[in-house]
C-alpha cells in the first residue's frame, strides 16, 4: 500500500495526481470467509480493522448494502467524547479516547482529531449538583472533567445570552476539555483502506438477503451476489438492526428512530468547541470550515426514512437561539437525517447471541460516532475469541433481564423521549 | 410534517400530537404468574419494523384521547386511524 506522505503527494504531483493507487479494491465475493462482517460503516470496518490488525484475522469480509461510509459515519455531528457518569460507558469510552488521539498516525489518515473540548450547560443547582456528581465520577475513571461556573462559562462562550430573565438561565456547565470533534468521513476511509491493505474484502453494493443457520450455528449467508459460507458472523448495521435481526427471528430491545442535524453557511470563527444546551434539546460545534454544526431531539416517532421532518428541525433552531441569538442571521446549509438503534436504556448491546457465531454490535443510539474504534476493538476481540472483553462486559444483551441497565439519562424505555 | 386523523377531532398537525409508541404491546395478565421472559418481552423488547406500523399517539394538545395510528415507518404514511379498543389491521 502506498503510504500518504508530503513525499507521496510532492511525487503524484508530477504525474497530475492521475496515479494513485485505488484506496481499496473492488473484490467479487470469495466462496467463504472466517468472518463476516455485515454493514460497511464506521462500527463495520474498525472491526474488520481490528481483526485483521489485533488478531490476525484476515480472510475477512465487509457485506455493505450500498456504499461504505453512506450511513451514519457520514451523518453525525463528529463529536467525540467520554463524559459519562457509569464506569462501564466511562471505561469504554475513555478506551476509545486513546485510539482517537493517534488515529491520523495509525491508519497513515488525516482523521482531522481536534480536541478542542465540550460544555453541558446546566440551568439549576440541583443540575449543578448533578454535574458535580458526574464529574466526580468521571474523574474516577481517570478522565479530566471540570465544572464551570457562570462566570467561567461566560468567558468561553460570551456570545451566549447570559440575561437573567431568560428561560434557562445559564448557572454554569461540565466541560470535558479533552473531548472533541474529527473528521468523520476519513475515519471510514482510513479504517477501509488499511483493512483492504491487510486483506480484509469489502464488498459493496451487496444486500444480505438471508441467513444459513442449522442446529443453532451460523453456516453461512444468503446475499444478492450469491451465498457466502461463514462460522461467524458480526452484524454493525445501527440503524437496520431490527430489519436483519427479523430475518434470524429474533426481537431486540431496540427500536430505530430518526435523528436530523443541520449546518449553517460557513462564517468566522466564534465557537471554540461543542456547546450542548439540554434544557432546550440543542447541541452546537463550529466546523473547521466554519459551519455552525447543530443537532437536537430525535424526531420522536419510530423511522427508516432517513430524512426528517420540519418541526423538529424549527424546534432545535428555536432552542438554538434562545441560547445563541447570532444563529437567526444565519442561513441554513443543509439539513439531513439518519437512523438510530434506540436501545431501550440509552447504552450500546456488543455481545454473543444465542446463535453460535452470531455477533452482535447495536443500540448506538445517537452516540455511535465517537466509539468507532473502542466498537471495533472490543467487537474484534468478542469475534476473534468467542468472549467479551472486559470493556463491553456492561453490554451485554440480557442487561435487561438481569436488571442492570446502563440508563444514563434515566429516562426508561420510552426511546422517543431520549 | 405529518397529518394525522384524530378519530374524534379529524384531521390536525402532527405539533398537537404526543407519540406512543408501539400499538402492539399487551401487558401480561394480572393476577397471574409471570414469567420472567414475558415479563422482558413487555417491557424491553420491539419489533420495531421497517414499513406497516401500529402505533399509539396522545392528542395532547387536543382532546386529549389516546388512540391507534397505522403507519408506514419509510414513507410516513398514515393508512388508518381508529380509537382505543377498535380493530386496526
Amino acid at each position: 500500500m502506498q503510504k500518504y506522505s508530503i513525499f507521496s503527494l510532492i511525487k503524484n504531483a508530477f504525474s497530475n495526481h492521475e496515479k494513485w493507487d485505488l484506496a481499496w479494491k473492488d473484490p467479487t465475493p470469495k466462496k467463504e470467509y472466517d468472518v463476516v462482517i455485515i454493514g460497511g460503516g464506521g462500527h463495520g470496518l474498525a472491526t474488520a480493522y481490528y481483526l485483521a490488525k489485533e488478531h490476525k484475522i484476515t480472510n475477512v469480509a465487509i457485506i455493505e448494502k450500498g456504499w461504505i461510509g453512506g450511513g451514519n459515519i457520514g451523518r453525525n455531528t463528529t463529536i467525540i467524547r467520554s463524559n459519562f457518569m457509569y464506569d462501564d460507558n466511562a471505561k469504554f469510552n475513555e478506551f476509545g479516547m486513546n485510539l482517537w488521539r493517534n488515529m491520523s498516525q495509525e491508519l497513515n489518515f488525516n482523521v482531522m482529531f481536534s480536541p478542542r473540548g465540550i460544555i453541558n450547560l446546566a440551568h439549576s443547582d440541583a443540575q449543578m449538583n448533578a454535574y458535580a456528581r458526574r464529574g466526580n465520577s468521571m474523574r474516577l475513571n481517570g478522565i479530566d472533567a471540570v465544572l464551570l461556573n457562570r462566570e467561567e462559562v461566560k468567558k468561553i462562550i460570551p456570545m451566549a445570552d447570559f440575561s437573567e430573565d431568560v428561560r434557562y438561565p445559564i448557572f454554569g456547565g461540565l466541560a470535558q476539555p479533552s473531548a472533541g470533534t474529527a473528521r468523520h468521513d476519513a475515519v471510514a476511509w482510513g479504517y477501509a483502506r488499511q483493512a483492504d491493505s491487510m486483506g480484509v474484502d469489502i464488498i459493496q453494493n451487496c444486500e444480505v438477503t438471508g441467513f444459513d443457520v442449522s442446529a443453532g450455528k451460523i453456516q453461512g449467508i444468503r446475499t444478492s451476489r450469491g451465498d457466502i459460507k461463514t462460522k461467524k458472523i458480526g452484524l454493525c448495521v445501527a440503524g437496520s438492526t431490527n430489519v436483519l435481526a427479523e430475518k434470524l427471528n429474533m426481537t431486540l430491545p431496540i427500536e430505530t428512530h430518526l435523528l436530523q442535524a443541520c449546518v449553517s453557511e460557513p462564517v468566522k470563527p466564534i465557537l471554540d468547541g461543542v456547546v450542548t444546551f439540554g434544557a432546550g434539546h440543542f447541541y452546537i460545534s463550529q466546523s473547521d470550515k466554519g459551519e455552525m454544526v447543530m443537532g437536537g431531539d430525535l424526531d420522536g416517532y419510530n423511522s427508516y426514512a432517513q430524512k426528517g421532518n420540519l418541526p423538529t428541525i424549527q424546534h432545535v433552531l428555536t432552542g438554538g437561539i434562545a441560547l445563541f441569538p447570532f444563529l437567526s442571521r444565519l442561513k441554513m446549509l443543509r439539513t439531513w437525517g439518519g437512523i438510530m438503534d434506540m436501545s431501550m436504556d440509552g447504552s450500546p448491546i456488543i455481545d454473543k447471541t444465542h446463535i453460535e457465531g452470531l455477533y452482535l454490535n447495536c443500540g448506538w443510539c445517537y452516540g455511535g460516532f465517537k466509539s468507532v474504534p473502542s466498537s471495533g476493538w472490543t467487537f474484534a476481540h468478542t469475534i476473534a475469541q468467542d468472549k467479551v472483553h472486559e470493556l463491553n462486559e456492561g453490554f451485554s444483551l440480557n442487561r435487561f433481564s438481569r436488571g442492570y441497565l446502563l440508563d444514563e439519562k434515566g429516562l426508561g424505555t420510552k426511546t422517543w423521549i431520549s | 410534517m405529518l397529518y394525522i386523523k384524530c378519530p374524534y377531532c379529524g384531521y390536525r398537525s402532527q405539533k398537537e400530537f404526543a407519540y406512543g409508541g408501539d400499538g402492539t404491546i399487551k401487558r401480561p395478565e394480572l393476577n397471574q404468574n409471570i414469567s420472567d421472559e414475558k415479563w422482558d418481552e413487555f417491557v424491553y423488547f420491539r419489533k420495531s419494523p421497517r414499513g406497516k406500523h401500529i402505533e399509539l399517539w396522545h392528542h395532547i394538545a387536543g382532546c386529549r384521547q389516546w388512540f391507534q395510528v397505522q403507519r408506514n415507518t419509510v414513507t410516513h404514511e398514515i393508512f388508518q386511524t381508529a380509537k382505543m379498543g377498535e380493530d386496526i389491521k
